[in-house]
């Protein structure tokens, strides 16, 4: 592709140091709160300018790549192309290792909110999303709206609440950009009764190395299926430019909200079972810091959008539809040592415990306290200090009830008890071949990086997830080893199908692709000796 | 790539039949690391090293070989490492080291520049090589065996002592080059350790096993740590080792 129609040169969008800054609010992880290190002298052989140290929202694995932010659709395209160009074919050039690196040089990243890799790319091109920010008028009728993939729910919420529209779908966070809640098909507190993010979107515009292509759920069986492998599919299909979303319509921004607290986890799950479905909203919280007691106290919530009527005529009804601003506390720099501790963390999930009614029915409680309980902290992430945190997301069946005691008595035992735990029951999956619900339960524990015990722990979980027909969830991921990426995603040669069909040199990649072997199942040539067969023993 | 805990997929060791990087080896093909590069002097020992990792889970091990007596050579064996793992590599390990033959009257100049050189002027030479090459990948770690031998030289081998010294201080440096890179620098301080190094010498207090060493050195990685004493508390001996007047340490029993 030319870079004389209209749009700028490449080389003008690759950043420079300056407008580096300006891009860095929208890229959260250490380059936001640069690691101490990052600010020491880098080594010129291999540092260009507008090279970043990137990671999850976990702040572990970083790696080093170019970041670009496109201006649209069409310089996406332009990256995309170049990036799918065979490498330097100067003769002799092939014989520099890097040459003979796997494919996968280019990915999109967001805000960065997945907690392990999968919005980088060692050594490679990370896409910035930031700019195609674009937010189309609403629908009244059907509550479709156009978004560039860069908006994020914050966005598109203090865009749609006003005029009674909310997203169909959110995440416990709502700092996440619609390309990366197309790409992990996020899940919210509604998934039980209405599904993943992308079963309420209409439309996506992907930019991919062959071109961009506009495809919805409804579309040609083709069409589909890239949109279907895109859902979940990790940034590898392409890069999403644009979606077209369901919105939902409320009439206030309050929730009306049940609450109950249970002391142990099997009538926590039970009350779950058995009347979950009558709540649109429903997420319980575990204590896993407990020393004393049986295992789960929990705390349950439960609710829906509260109605006009809720409200009554005072102020609060006057207010209705105003979405309270994010409170202004911020973690400022990345703790020095782990202040989440355990004693920080027995303290908290005390306070929280105690704070929870016993039994309430019919709160009032603002939309942004009942979604985002964490938004208000800020970068809550620093706290976990330098060596960072992982959470660990599963799902299983109906039936792999066993499985959530199993993880937190487990890791508890291990000397790694979670800092904070989330439990919620799944309603039936989406078509996506990557897309994480499946039916049952969902478990999700995070963890400070340092007990000695918890890599193995976490090693051992993943194989009766595995067995039990499970998955972990890859949006969360920072450790899942290759090996069960098969038994997990039994369906993940459909992605690879689908990339392959658009981007025949698998130029998309990113670190988690790489490190859970995505980019090669089943790719041809698997069998060659490999480039250092003939050196051996040179 | 390598995992939240640092863990490695793909690991290269220069030095490929050392007993302390083999026991290191062994450790991570049990966890996850399936690609090995594995490089030494003697290839008949490294493809008996390489067969036992195969055995033991890695699906793909290579194996180059090298003289570090050579380090004109360093940076092409570094390369020739790279394409053997597939172009890019998580972990590389550099392990060569040789002790100064026991002295009988006087030092041998040529054995004191040949130790110099493997213990010293190869290491660092095939460092910058493998720093680039890492810098480039956008992520990786280099583990640096070197000695308590170099923290404080003492007499009865300190041709040795003062070439680890001196990649000690190379790796350091290195660490501080590299930083935000997405390439860390681990450099590692053994005391004695039972291996075909030593063996035939007489045990130093704290002595310690290649596989004490290993598991020192993952765990050293998960926490990222830039220094790594075997055992720990060798850290806090070495404070007072570093304060004993020259009188008192010649007279230590070597
Ligand atoms: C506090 C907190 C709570 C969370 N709660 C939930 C939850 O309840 N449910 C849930 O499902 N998830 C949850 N998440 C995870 C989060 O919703 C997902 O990781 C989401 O993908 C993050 O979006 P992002 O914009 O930050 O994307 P990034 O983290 O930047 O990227 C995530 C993935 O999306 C891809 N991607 C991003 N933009 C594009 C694009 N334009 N085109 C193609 N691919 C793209 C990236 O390549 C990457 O693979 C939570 C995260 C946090 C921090
Ligand atoms: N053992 C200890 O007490 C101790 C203590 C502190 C630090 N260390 C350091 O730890 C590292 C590993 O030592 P180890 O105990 O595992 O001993 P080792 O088994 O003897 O390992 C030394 C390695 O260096 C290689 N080597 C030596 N000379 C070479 C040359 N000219 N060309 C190429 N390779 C050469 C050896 O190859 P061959 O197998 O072919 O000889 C071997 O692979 C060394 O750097 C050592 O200095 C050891």
């Amino acid at each position: 592709m030319s870079s004389g129609e209209g749009g700028r040169p490449l080389a003008e969008i690759i950043e420079l140091p300056d407008a580096q800054a300006r891009s860095e609010a929208n890229l959260r992880g250490p380059a936001r709160v640069p690691r101490p290190t990052a600010r020491r002298r880098r080594p010129t052989a291999c540092q260009p300018a507008s090279t970043r140290v990137l990671s999850g929202w976990g702040r572990t694995a970083p790696s080093v790549a170019t970041v670009v932010r496109p201006a649209d659709g069409r310089q996406v395209l332009e990256l995309l192309a170049r990036a799918s160009e065979p490498s330097d074919g100067t003769p002799g050039s092939g014989s520099h290792p890097s040459q003979l690196a796997p494919a996968g040089r280019i990915i999109a990243r967001g805000l960065g909110r997945s907690y392990g890799d999968a919005a980088q790319r060692a050594g490679g091109l990370v896409v910035d999303t930031s700019a195609l920010d674009s937010l189309g008028p609403i629908d009244p009728d059907r509550g479709l709206v156009e978004v560039g993939s860069g908006v994020g729910l914050d966005a598109l919420i203090r865009h749609a609440l006003p005029k009674g529209w909310f997203v169909p779908v959110t995440p416990g966070t709502r700092h996440v950009t619609v390309g990366g809640a197309v790409a992990a098909d996020v899940h919210g507190k509604n998934h039980h009764l209405e599904g993943s993010f992308c079963s309420h979107v209409a439309e996506i515009a992907l930019a991919t190395p062959t071109g961009m292509h506009v495809v919805g759920p409804d579309g040609a069986p083709e069409e589909a299926a890239l949109f279907w492998a895109t859902a979940g599919g990790m940034g590898l299909t392409g890069v999403v430019v644009s979606a077209t979303v369901r919105l939902v319509p409320v009439e206030t921004s309050w929730m009306l909200v049940d609450t109950e607290r249970f002391d142990d986890l099997d009538t926590l799950m039970a009350t779950m079972e058995a009347s979950d479905d009558r709540y649109r909203y429903s997420v319980a919280w575990v204590d896993c810091s407990a020393r004393r007691g049986p295992l789960g106290r929990s705390v349950l919530t439960r609710g829906d959008h509260a109605p006009r009527a809720a409200l009554g005529t005072g102020r609060r009804g006057r207010r209705a539809v105003a979405l309270a601003s994010p409170s202004g506390l911020r973690v400022p720099l990345p703790a020095p040592s782990r202040l989440v501790n355990s004693h920080i963390v027995r303290a908290f999930n005390e306070a929280w415990f105690r704070r929870a009614p016993r039994h309430q029915t019919a709160a009032l409680q603002p939309l942004d306290a009942f979604f985002y309980p964490l938004d208000g902290l800020g970068d809550w992430n620093l706290l976990y200090g330098r060596a960072g945190f992982v959470q660990y997301q599963f799902a299983v069946g109906p039936d792999g009830g066993e499985l959530v005691r199993r993880a937190i008595q487990s890791t508890t035992e291990a000397g790694a008890p979670s800092s904070l735990a989330v439990l919620k029951r799944f309603g039936p999956s989406d078509p996506g071949p990557l897309s994480f619900p499946i039916a049952g339960w969902t478990l999700a524990l995070d963890f400070p990086v340092g007990p000695p015990g918890l890599p193995g722990v976490l090693d051992r979980l993943d194989e009766m997830v595995a067995e039990a027909g499970g998955r972990v969830y890859l949006a969360k991921d920072a450790r899942l080893r290759p090996e069960l990426l098969g038994a997990m995603y039994p369906r993940a040669a459909e992605l690879l199908a689908a990339r392959l069909s658009v981007d025949p040199t698998l130029s998309l990649g990113s670190d988690l692709s790489r490190r859970l072997g995505l980019d090669d199942l089943g790719r041809p040539g698997d069998d060659d000796p490999g480039p250092g067969g003939g050196l051996a023993g040179a | 790539m390598l995992d939240a805990f640092g863990h490695p997929q793909s690991a290269l060791v220069l030095g490929g039949t050392s007993d302390i990087a083999t026991a290191l080896l062994g450790a991570l093909v049990a966890d996850r690391c399936r690609t090995v590069v594995l490089a030494g002097r003697d290839d008949g020992r490294l493809r008996a090293a390489a067969a036992r990792l195969a055995d033991a889970g890695a699906t793909s091990v290579e194996t180059v070989t090298f003289d570090a007596t050579r380090p004109e050579d360093a940076d092409r064996v570094v390369a020739r490492c790279l394409a053997a793992a597939g172009g890019q590599v998580d972990l590389a390990v550099m392990a060569v080291g040789r002790l100064d033959q026991p002295r009988r009257d006087g030092l041998d100049p040529a054995d004191v520049a040949a130790v110099a050189t493997v213990n010293f002027a190869w290491p660092a030479a095939a460092l910058a090589s493998l720093a680039g090459h890492l810098c480039e990948q956008g992520q990786g770690r280099i583990v640096v065996l070197s000695s308590v031998a170099g923290v404080r030289v003492r007499p009865a081998n300190f041709p040795y002592g003062a070439a680890k010294r001196g990649i000690d201080a190379f790796a350091l440096a290195l660490a501080d080059e590299v930083a935000g890179s997405g390439v860390s620098v681990h450099v590692v301080r053994p005391g004695f350790v039972h291996s075909k190094m030593t063996a035939g010498r007489r045990a130093a207090p704290f002595a310690v096993t290649p596989a004490e060493v290993a598991e020192a050195v993952r765990r050293g990685i998960e926490r990222d740590e830039r220094i790594i004493w075997v055992p720990g508390f060798l850290r806090w001996v070495f404070v007072g080792m570093r304060l004993l007047p020259p009188a008192l340490w010649r007279r230590l029993p070597a």
